[in-house]
């Protein structure tokens, strides 16, 4: 058995597999096929100050290999969130990540604030989200607002800190440098792709907000590059997604660069994903003599 | 651990109608834990969704799905032969409530059909009301008769049964019966509702969204429902799809 803990900021994981936040909502209901011990971590569904009922539906299109979502960010609230959820994530003795969006600087703040106060074990910032009116991805495009926007939540987060960065942009590298420099303790990437799928016989966008966030394994070679690139960029952990479906895309994922695997899209067809890749980088690492898999993080060999 | 996914061999999968097709899967145990109006959510080879499909039957060890296709995942399903292991997460949401001393009058609309059968199934001598575009669409007539049910039959342009609407034919009938199970389109779910509500009977109808995991984690299949006077988004999948219609916000 391969040693397949990982560490990202100071914070223990005992696998690289974290589901992604969206996918998974507070774990509940995938709790109801396995341990959620079984990951290493859960980025939970995003939260924002107050409740959110989301965008009317159609939320969802399949693509060729991948999804389109729009679901706006439906949620029950920060506050909701912390009474009824967390302390029930709490025992389930896996790293739970709360992941944040809002309208505003102050919103985020105020989050950070609230949720430093409880037990949660990271925050994940969503600067991200291409779904949302306000907020969201606006926050996430230049490196002025990126790096603003951190370093406002770093002064009230006493928690470890996770940047989610949209790839919606033209210079991932200098995204994440901001965050860096704004005091981010990891970045995670990449959010969805904004992308549109139209019906041609009624000429109306499947989704009802008409453009949605593309994930699934149509993305994965994408989130490679953008991983890559910001390794190479930033000396802070990175925890990678975007379309990661199978074993070999984690190893690739994280030879690419990243220190742990957020795992999402592929959760809708096989919800046993995260624990069957978990396997698979074990007998990977077993068959190739790698003691532990942080050995692998990175170890690209460009040409 | 209340969820589990099976491999269920294929014993059949055929052409019932035009573009509709009835997969027959083995369950494995003769008593399948599944209640009528519940749904399963069947893996498709090279897709990156499940595709939803209300149970049409479920008895003597056999999971019936009676489909339409719509798309390339269903046409995937309409190509897996005899003998396969289809991968199905069943049973999942939330189905009709049914009650042996009841009087049901249990609507279907087009491909929205085969789970009254299920449900017809669990009743005592309803009354299924079925509408269809036209006679090549029509199924499952003599599998209500089976089931015990009075099968009416109504199509859109009277090319098989009477011509009309199936509201047409509850309205004749609404005062023999106690409640109204419903699932077809929305517009169709709608005039139901409206013929319940104004003749005061409890009507429960089964809801249809784009959906993906299923089990309630993602948030996609949404649908506007009022609870306690407030509007709410809930969803398909985990808090139906079945609703009480009173409770549903068309065009929400």
């Amino acid at each position: 058995m391969a040693d397949l803990s990982v560490k990202v900021a100071g914070v223990s994981f005992a696998n690289p597999l974290i589901a992604a936040s969206g996918t998974f909502g507070f774990g509940r209901e995938y709790g109801e096929f396995y341990p959620l011990s079984k990951l290493g971590g859960i980025s939970c569904k995003g939260i924002t100050l107050k409740r959110r009922d989301g965008n009317p539906p159609p939320r969802i299109a399949e693509t060729p290999s991948g999804i389109l979502n729009a679901v706006g960010l439906q949620n029950p609230g920060v506050d909701v969130f912390i009474r009824e959820d967390l302390p029930w994530l709490k025992q389930q003795n896996t790293v739970v990540i709360a992941n944040i969006a809002g309208n505003t600087v102050e919103d985020y703040c105020a989050m950070a604030e609230k949720l430093s106060e409880t037990d949660v074990d990271m925050i994940e910032l969503n600067i991200s989200c291409p779904n949302v009116k306000s907020g969201g991805v606006q926050f996430g495009t230049s490196c002025e607002s990126v790096g603003q926007i951190t370093k406002e939540v770093r002064a009230h987060c006493r928690k470890p800190l996770i940047v989610k960065l949209s790839p919606n942009v033209t210079d991932i590298a200098s995204i994440a440098q901001a965050a860096e420099a704004g005091g981010a303790d990891a970045i995670s990437m990449i959010n969805t792709l904004t992308g549109m799928k139209i019906d041609i016989r009624t000429r109306r966008p499947i989704i009802r907000n008409n453009t949605g966030g593309l994930s699934g394994a149509a993305v994965f070679p994408v989130a490679v590059r953008m991983v890559w690139q910001v390794s190479n960029a930033v000396s802070i952990p990175i925890i990678g997604m975007g379309g990661i479906t199978t074993w070999e895309d984690a190893v690739e994922m994280m030879i690419a660069g990243a220190t742990a695997l957020q795992i999402g899209t592929v959760l809708f067809s096989d919800p046993y994903a995260p624990v069957k890749i978990a396997e698979g980088i074990n007998q990977f690492l077993n068959d190739n003599h790698i003691a532990s898999v942080t050995e692998l993080t990175g170890t690209v060999i460009p040409w | 651990m209340k969820y589990d996914i099976r491999q269920l061999r294929l014993l059949s999968n055929e052409a019932i109608a035009k573009g509709i097709y009835d997969m027959r899967l083995a369950y494995g145990e003769n008593e399948i834990p599944v209640q009528c109006g519940q749904f399963a959510h069947v893996y498709v080879p090279g897709k990156s969704l499940r595709r939803p499909i209300s149970v049409c039957d479920a008895r003597d060890g056999v999971l019936r799905l009676v489909y339409q296709v719509k798309g390339e995942g269903t046409k995937i399903m309409s190509q897996m032969k005899q003998g396969e292991q289809v991968d199905v997460l069943v049973p999942l949401g939330n189905g009709f409530c049914v009650d042996k001393e009841k009087k049901y009058a249990l609507i279907g609309g087009g491909i929205g059909v085969p789970p009254m059968l299920y449900t017809a199934a669990q009743c005592k001598e309803p009354l299924a009301i079925t509408g269809f575009r036209s006679r090549e669409l029509v199924i499952l007539q003599e599998d209500f008769a089976q089931a015990g049910a009075e099968a009416v039959l109504v199509t859109d342009d009277g090319s098989a049964g009477k011509k009309g609407f199936v509201t047409d034919v509850l309205r004749e009938r609404i005062a023999e019966v106690d409640e109204v199970c419903a699932c077809g389109p929305t517009s169709m779910l709608e005039a139901v509702a409206r013929v319940c509500a104004e003749f005061g009977k409890p009507c429960q109808i089964s809801l249809e969204e784009r959906m993906a995991c299923g089990i309630g984690a993602c948030l996609v299949c949404a649908v506007k429902v009022r609870k306690n006077g407030e509007e709410i988004m809930q969803h398909v999948c985990k808090n139906g799809p079945v609703f009480n219609a009173e409770e549903v916000v068309f065009h929400g």
